[in-house]
């Protein structure tokens, strides 16, 4: 795997987009064609080498190559927008969008990620070491179709809407979230290590939430069942084991109806 | 002094009986002529088709509701709104267009005037802001008035004059062209958590049938000698068996006969039938079946009627109509986001998102119903394209649906190979037994221009390349002679026009917008009858007991009609 590394050395006075900046489209360029590749700043657009410096080489596919971002990229957007393979390692903090609509790879943010980070995301690896804000997993905004597959890891807390509309894959939060947790959940799985403030599985019709902290404020839509044993995320435990949100519809598969379902750990 | 000529093209005009024959076209000041000087510039057309500008009939593309489509749907812009190209406006959205790439993508198909098809009056200032935001196309709306309580108390007791005097105030005040009517008493029912399924469901109240309501505006229509017929969406849209209640619906114009002077011969024009062919009692493929055959043949015998097609073009789109319970029964099907408006004593307005999806077999079949409507359709001339744009696809797809109807080729491709149940869908339509059939690009030319002129009564002003009209002329990509033997290319030229030319001034030019800062039009109709001092004063009371804006601030003023243009028509003289 070839590494390519790319320091900001210059901040915009707008906030940057940098949906371009992907192991899809550097693979196979040379250093000056990186450089030639396009970031919008407002409706402007510059070459990436106006505002950074570009070391080493892109690999011949986007399998092959890793793309590693130095300096400060707190105010950047879009990193690994629909990225599909390859890799992508921040050592900074990151804007919104990070990883949304990303279909394969990996990415790894050193630091904190701003809101919808991972939207609408289809598979691969996205990491966060730090904190999240809001809509992390989400669906775009109006859009029916959230986040179908991969896994997405907060080290850190998250802030509210966090999955909503999710239909796969697999939300980890290793911290707290706020508010609005798997919100019109169609599938997918959801694991919260910490506390959850409430509104956990609203209009959810299909799904997993796992909680291992607590949810201060239930709601009203989800029912005991039994109590259960599940291995979540490599450690087993005993969970509350609710189904809901009954007042939703709730489709026959094979004669039986489904539920989300809502573990909270005992 | 601006001139052209368009030299060398294959014409196709059916009112003048031309047929692919090759002649110069020319232009001069805006009008179509005999012939211009050495000065003008030249089009080459040699190998391309030369039509008039199309004339879309039916299509949702200005107003509250499209814009609260557009507003309720951000993902149908995402990834779909590319940056603005140097000299356009920037263009987003898929379904439910901006206004900007509304006129820029009709003027690429080579259509020179849109029909709004719903504009509810209260409502009517809405429509025409965005009209006048909308580039280059001249365009006209039609007032929703089925469901109108002042009608439907009139209709009940019979009294056509006075209704014929409201609906004359209504076009007057709103600027509207013609008399819309959407699921008759049906939208109405809806205010009470019903809907009218048969022409002989009572509306609650009212107590009022759809026929009545039918009826009663055909009568209203012709009495006040309107240029379109009464444009009718029946009861009882898009569901099972609703092939029975369009035939009843139909078979409403028997006894009446067109009163106008713009040549217009029928009395009802039914639109987006596609969604009113339906047999069966489910959506299953093992009872849901196409009725077009029996519909068309009624249609094909009976001359007061035109219609369009409502093609289903397969695609992700946004539902949108007056037929408010029809949209609530769709989000129950579908479990999509729903909106829904109630206008007050008028009319109301449902959304919801919708996927045509080809690997299901309902939409399949929705799909060969649309183009079988086409096929079966013996007069052209009463038979038009549409997508009910944006309900069974948006209108931008229009190339697609001629590809489908032009090349039997195109059509059982599809069916083979893109539709999951093509045989299921073989053996509950039609399309199998039309695999052979095809239209011409005359045909064609009445679908889309001639016939779809006549229908509304502006074949003074579009839809033909005589001398002395507006020269809306479209070039497209396409040797009459030489017929392409791919039919893609089809698709290709039709949505990429060579040339056009709106009202004389060249808008597309090697199929690239180089201008669209021509003066658009607003058509509209300036209704007059006889002084009537009962429905004055109904309107006044109603207006102080019931609306919630005051009667002074209703009527849209002029500086709200962009560029209009008033067709005056006056039953006092």
């Amino acid at each position: 795997m070839n590494t390519i590394t790319i320091t900001l050395a210059k901040q915009a006075q707008l906030y940057l987009e940098a949906d371009l900046i992907t192991p899809d489209q550097f693979a196979g360029k040379s250093t000056a064609e990186i450089g030639a590749i396009e970031i919008s700043e407002g409706k402007i657009r510059y070459p990436l080498a106006s505002f950074a410096k570009i070391e080493g080489a892109a690999g011949p596919t986007p399998e092959e190559t890793r793309i590693v971002l130095n300096g400060d990229w707190s105010r950047v957007k879009r990193i690994g927008q629909q990225m599909s393979a390859g890799e992508i390692i921040i050592n900074s903090n990151v804007d919104m969008y990070t990883g949304g609509w990303m279909k394969g790879g990996k990415i790894t943010v050193n630091g904190n990620a701003d809101s919808f980070t991972g939207i609408a995301m289809a598979g691969g690896e996205l990491t966060i070491k730090g904190n999240c804000q809001n809509h992390v997993g989400s669906a775009y905004r109006g859009d029916w179709r959230g986040m179908t597959g991969g896994v997405l890891r907060v080290m850190g807390n998250v802030g509210n809407d966090i999955g909503t509309f999710m239909r796969g894959g697999t939300i980890i939060v290793e911290g707290d979230a706020f508010i609005h947790v798997h919100t019109h959940g169609e599938g997918g799985t959801i694991i919260v290590k910490g506390n959850v403030e409430g509104r956990v599985g609203g209009q959810s019709v299909k799904g997993d939430v796992f909680v291992n902290g607590k949810i201060d404020y239930m709601m009203p839509g989800f029912k005991y069942v039994d109590d259960v044993t599940k291995e979540v995320d490599g450690v087993s435990a005993v969970y509350a084991h609710y189904i809901g949100d009954l007042g939703e519809r709730h489709p026959d598969v094979k004669g039986q109806k489904i539920f989300t379902n809502l573990y909270l750990k005992k | 002094m601006t001139e052209y000529i368009i030299k060398n093209g294959c014409v196709i005009d059916p009112t003048q009986g031309i047929n692919g024959q090759k002649m110069d076209i020319c232009i001069k000041d805006g009008k179509i002529v005999d012939k211009v000087s050495n000065a003008a510039k030249v089009i080459d057309a040699a190998g391309k088709t030369v039509m008039a500008g199309g004339v879309d009939i039916h299509s949702h593309v200005a107003g509250p509701k499209v814009n609260a489509g557009r507003l309720f749907r951000p993902e149908d812009k995402l990834f779909k709104s590319p940056m603005r190209k140097s000299n356009l406006r920037m263009e987003m959205g898929f379904s439910v267009p901006s206004v900007s790439k509304t006129g820029y993508d009709y003027a690429r198909l080579g259509y020179g005037f849109v029909m709004e098809a719903a504009m509810p009056p209260l409502e009517a200032a809405h429509v025409h802001e965005e009209i006048r935001d909308t580039p280059i196309i001249d365009e006209a709306a039609m007032p929703v008035l089925a469901n109108n309580w002042f009608l439907l108390e009139y209709f009940k007791n019979h009294e056509i004059e006075n209704a014929g005097a409201y609906a004359s105030w209504i076009l007057n005040a709103t600027r509207g062209y013609a008399l819309k009517c959407v699921n008759p008493g049906g939208t109405e029912a809806w205010g009470w958590g019903l809907n009218c399924i048969t022409i002989h469901d009572k509306v609650p109240y009212f107590d009022i049938t759809p026929a009545e309501i039918v009826k009663g505006l055909i009568e209203t229509n012709e009495y006040l000698r309107l240029p379109h017929s009464v444009h009718v969406h029946a009861n009882n849209l898009g569901n099972p068996g609703n092939y029975t209640t369009t035939l009843d619906t139909l078979k409403l114009v028997e006894g009446y006969k067109a009163n106008n002077d713009f040549d217009r011969e029928q009395v009802m024009h039914h639109t987006h039938i596609q969604f009113h062919c339906y047999g069966g009692d489910s959506f299953k493929s093992s009872s849901f079946e196409s009725k077009s055959k029996e519909v068309m043949d009624y249609v094909n015998k009976q001359k007061g009627l035109t219609i369009d097609t409502g093609n289903v073009t397969l695609d992700e789109t946004t539902t949108m109509t007056a037929d408010g319970p029809f949209e609530y029964h769709l989000t129950h099907l579908n479990h999509l986001k729903w909106t829904n408006v109630d206008v007050e004593l008028e009319t109301a307005a449902g959304i919801v998102p919708f996927i045509y999806d080809p690997k299901t077999y309902i939409a399949g079949a929705q799909w060969a119903i649309g183009l079988e409507v086409a096929l079966f359709a013996k007069d052209k001339e009463r038979c038009f394209i549409t997508t009910d744009h944006p309900n069974a696809g948006p209108f931008w797809r229009y190339p697609r649906i001629y590809k489908w109807l032009l090349s039997a080729k195109a059509r059982n491709d599809l069916i083979a190979n893109e539709l999951k149940y093509g045989d299921k869908v073989i053996d509950t339509t039609y399309i199998g037994e039309l695999s052979d059939k095809e239209i011409s690009l005359y045909d064609l030319a009445q679908m889309t221009r001639s016939g779809v002129a006549k229908s509304l009564g502006l074949s003074h002003l579009y839809g033909s390349l005589k001398t002395g009209m507006n020269a809306n002329v479209a070039v497209y990509d396409i040797d009459p002679e030489n017929l392409p033997s791919d039919p893609e290319q089809y698709e290709t030229a039709f949505g990429n026009v060579f040339a056009f030319f709106k009202d004389g001034v060249l808008c597309v030019e090697n199929h690239e917008i180089v201008n669209y800062s021509m003066p658009k039009k607003t058509v509209w109709v300036n209704s007059i009858v006889p002084e009537n001092k009962q429905v004055e004063r109904d309107i006044r009371d109603k207006f102080l007991r019931t609306y919630t804006v005051d009667l002074e601030n209703y009527a849209v003023f002029d500086e709200h009609v962009h560029n209009p243009y008033k067709i005056k028509v006056d039953i006092t003289q």
